[in-house]
């Protein structure tokens, strides 16, 4: 009898393409402020913090199971960080967009021990509970601003304007091509792979020796660090916070609507879907509630009859793979 | 003696795992036929099958001379074949005579109902008021068994009615078997006692990995030959 | 001590505000397991429907109550029927994801078609006229009357799942939705009926809000986030249970108001999460979980 040799594989030819192409297009962005106007840097860096939110809330919800329309805390916690350490730590705004996910990920661990006492659907409105809460603590801590806000101009105003935007927009890069690589290196890593296992089977996971508590603990808190990173680079971009912009439900919504368009569990999904909601925002941006409208209906009808999203749909049509986290094993005989 | 129920190569699957490989089984009017086999050998997914809580399609299952394969369990029960589950599946929010009067949903015409259950189950009467859940094992299985009667049904479905119950309650249930053909109901039994199938049964199945293995009069078959289809000759 | 009293009594009467906006999450969740995340955007969409009533035939508030109830029914059974009984299955994603969608698309619907400004179902004095009970103590009419309103409602609902035969039916459902087929019984209309009660139950949390405050289209994520609450402190399966989580959730609110206005509802958070961390599955639970 002939033994069977294998080795496994990952690399596709079209994912060797496309990891070509995306580098191209990584380094022609990191070059805009040199040739783009404002308004373009600002539109990309929207969508950067766009698609790294969407990123996240798909690792948690498409790869971790958690279904969380409570995001937003993390995106509120980010951003009052971010005031709290520029304003009364006087640490430089741009270094104080990372400590802000390191104190998001700080709630998160308390945070996911009271909310993983919920399950399914009443665990996404927990969440959801706990970003009001935030939201009410701070709108009634005056101190930073209370009800009305605060704004972080005065950390920024001796900044030259074309270095603060050029800065915001390599950060905004970094934060938005690096959640793309951070999530796809997790997914390729051993601790990936327990993940998709607990996706598919908890029990059977379980049995394997996998702890599927822990597993999702420590997603929903990377999920909550990068949430919170990326908090405090929106509100960075804003200039002013106050908890009804931070802890806003509408964060929550349009992440959704961009991961389950583009397609859920998958790391093109996310992608795909920021850019959709791009086009989707120009053509619509004058119809004020219409466009949100619309673009739950077309939420809603992915989830009936698409579930997989648009590029669920392209993949299993052309087994096409941008980013390949599956394993493939090559056999090879040995007569 | 006409045909009451047939089946020509029922298949089904869960999922990619195929439990049941074409079984061809008959069983007529007034009958008690035996289905028996080892554990996951394909009987409560057959029952299932017959029942409509598994998909099949429609000339699978031709029950008197119509073609109800692929029906939903509600109309198929309509139709006159009824289930007493493996586990009895009793609702614990009902009481026992809740249970019962559930059964009766469907609404067919014929000698049951909770009067002859009670005679049939004395202890039931008594015990109408409590939670299903709260009786002994055997009363519950009781309950399961008054409850797929009430729907009037030509066929009963029996599946492993005697599992984890008392010899003596397994004779007593078992008892309860001809009255119940005197109402002129036919009954499968899935049974892992082979003792106790071939005394009830006039005909027995024995299935082996999802294919009957065996049939026969129960009269007719040696233990050898039930032995070797049971456990096979692996 | 006469504010503790009061207090109190403010509390115990939200409670039954809140049992009522929690009544249908209760139920489509305990027949279903179902959670319609738009839950309050249909309350908030009930007062405007009754709004929008009065605005084509002038009546009394509670009049236009016999045309949303069965109007709001209808809606319920068919939406369960033909759209949410797809959704149900083992994922949870469908359902909550879809009701999520829709939650905002009827908030952004209410904005376009009524304005976000605020509105009310005038009850002219029924609102503001309360009784007395003592010296110092008044209570008023409307919450009071409210408060009683969902006591009968759940005691009509208690008597419907006890004594009738699609209560009985819905009750094994709920236990066992795959046995109850063998009972002749179609899960696709059951569910759709489950749903129109729990509509008809929104239809008249909807009313009864619009009736005791100012609402506008966006009110609707605090009461499902109220209902929610009442339900887990409560337990869930219970409807009793549902009451008495309401009152707590309503008492721990008046407590919080007391100290300061804008602790009101950071207090009855709080007495959530208190119950969540040392008695998750709720004071009086019922449903077994399969």
């Amino acid at each position: 009898m002939s033994t069977t040799n294998f080795t496994v594989i990952r690399a596709t030819r079209t994912s060797q393409v496309a990891a070509v192409v995306m580098l191209a297009l990584v380094a022609i962005g990191a070059s805009a402020p040199f040739w783009a106007g404002s308004d373009i840097t600002m539109t990309l860096v929207e969508f950067f913090y766009f698609l790294a939110l969407a990123q996240m809330w798909n690792l948690l919800a498409g790869y971790g199971g958690l279904i969380s329309i409570g995001q937003q805390a993390f995106v509120g916690i980010g951003a009052y960080s971010l005031v709290a350490l520029a304003i009364f730590g006087g640490i430089n705004p741009f270094i104080a967009v990372f400590v802000s996910g390191a104190v998001a990920g700080l709630v998160a661990w308390p945070s996911s021990k009271l909310l993983f006492r919920l399950q399914g659907p009443y665990f996404a409105i927990g969440s959801w509970v706990l970003a009001e809460v935030f939201r009410l603590l701070l709108a009634n801590y005056s101190a930073l601003g209370g009800g009305s806000g605060i704004s972080i101009t005065e950390s920024v105003t001796d900044m030259d304007s074309w270095w603060r935007e050029s800065l915001t927009y390599w950060l905004s890069l970094v934060i938005g091509v690096g959640s793309v690589v951070a999530v796809y290196a997790l997914l390729r890593s051993k601790q990936g792979l327990a993940l998709t296992a607990v996706r598919d089977s908890e029990a059977a996971s379980e049995s394997l020796g996998v702890s599927v508590w822990k597993i999702k603990m420590s997603v929903y808190i990377v999920a909550a660090i990068g949430t919170g990173i990326i908090g405090a680079l929106i509100f960075l971009t804003k200039l002013r916070v106050s908890p009804d912009a931070a802890f806003s439900i509408e964060w929550s919504a349009l992440i959704i609507f961009i991961v389950i368009i583009g397609g859920v569990g998958t790391i093109e999904g996310p992608l795909i879907g920021t850019l959709i909601y791009f086009v989707l925002r120009n053509f619509l941006a004058d119809f004020g509630s219409w466009y949100m409208i619309l673009l739950g209906a077309i939420a809603i009808l992915t989830m009936l009859f698409m579930r997989q999203g648009i590029w669920g749909w392209v993949a299993n049509k052309f087994d096409l793979h941008l980013f390949p986290v599956q394993r493939r094993i090559q056999l090879e005989n040995k007569e | 003696m006409s045909v009451l129920l047939k089946t020509n190569g029922v298949c089904s699957h869960y999922g990619d795992f195929q439990a049941l490989f074409g079984i061809d089984f008959e069983i007529s009017e007034g009958e008690v036929v035996s289905v028996i086999g080892a554990n996951g050998a394909g009987k409560s997914t057959f029952l299932r099958s017959l029942v409509g809580l598994n998909k099949v399609s429609p000339e699978m299952v031709v029950f008197q001379d119509e073609k109800i394969g692929g029906l939903p369990p509600y109309e198929i029960v309509k139709k006159g074949i009824a289930l007493v589950p493996e586990g009895r599946r009793l609702f614990p929010s009902l009481t026992v005579e809740e249970n019962l009067m559930m059964g009766g949903n469907p609404g067919r015409k014929g000698d049951w109902n909770l009067r002859r259950i009670y005679d049939l189950f004395p202890i039931l009467e008594e015990r109408r008021n409590n939670p299903g859940t709260a009786l002994s094992g055997g009363q519950q299985q009781m309950v399961a068994i008054g409850r797929a009667l009430m729907s009037n049904p030509r066929l009963l479905l029996c599946d492993e009615i005697s599992l984890g119950l008392a010899p003596l309650v397994i004779r007593d249930i078992y008892a309860s078997m001809p009255k119940i053909l005197a109402s002129g109901t036919a009954v499968i039994v899935v049974e892992q006692d082979i003792g106790q199938a071939t005394r009830i049964a006039n005909r027995v199945y024995c299935f082996q990995e999802g294919r009957v293995s065996l049939s026969g009069r129960s009269a007719e078959l040696t233990r050898e030959q039930i032995s070797e289809a049971y456990f096979g000759s692996h | 001590m006469i504010n503790l009293i009061d207090t109190l009594i403010q509390g115990i009467l939200l409670g039954g505000v809140y049992a009522l906006f929690a009544t249908g999450l209760s139920l489509s969740f305990g027949i279903m397991r179902f959670v319609n995340i738009a839950h309050g955007d249909f309350i908030v969409a009930g007062a405007y429907a009754a709004l929008a009533l009065i605005g084509l035939f002038p009546m009394y508030p509670i009049t236009t109550l016999i045309v949303v109830v069965p109007a709001l029914a209808f809606i319920g059974y068919w939406a369960q029927r033909l759209i949410y009984n797809r959704l149900l299955g083992r994922d949870i994603m469908p359902p909550l994801l879809m009701t999520f969608g829709l939650s905002i698309i009827l908030q952004n619907l209410m904005l376009e078609i009524f304005s976000g400004d605020s509105k009310r179902l005038d009850a002219g004095d029924l609102v503001s006229s309360s009784i007395q009970v003592t010296e110092d103590l008044y209570i008023g009419l409307f919450p009071l009357g409210v408060f009683l309103l969902s006591i009968a409602l759940l005691a009509g609902l208690q008597f419907f799942f006890a004594k009738t035969a699609t209560g009985r039916a819905l009750r094994a459902t709920s236990d066992d939705k795959e046995m109850v087929q063998l009972m002749a019984i179609n899960s696709n209309r059951i569910f759709a009926i489950a749903m129109a009660i729990a509509s008809a139950t929104v239809a008249i949390a909807g009313v009864a809000l619009g009736m005791s405050k100012a609402f506008d289209p966006l009110l609707g994520p605090p009461q499902l986030i109220y209902a929610f609450e009442a339900v887990i402190i409560g337990g869930l399966g219970s409807l009793w249970g549902t009451l008495a989580g309401g009152m707590i959730l309503g008492i721990a609110q008046a407590i919080g108001f007391r100290f300061d206005p804008g602790w009101g509802l950071l207090f009855g958070h709080l007495a959530f999460f208190g119950v969540l961390l040392f008695r998750p599955q709720g004071l009086f639970p019922k449903t077994r979980d399969r």
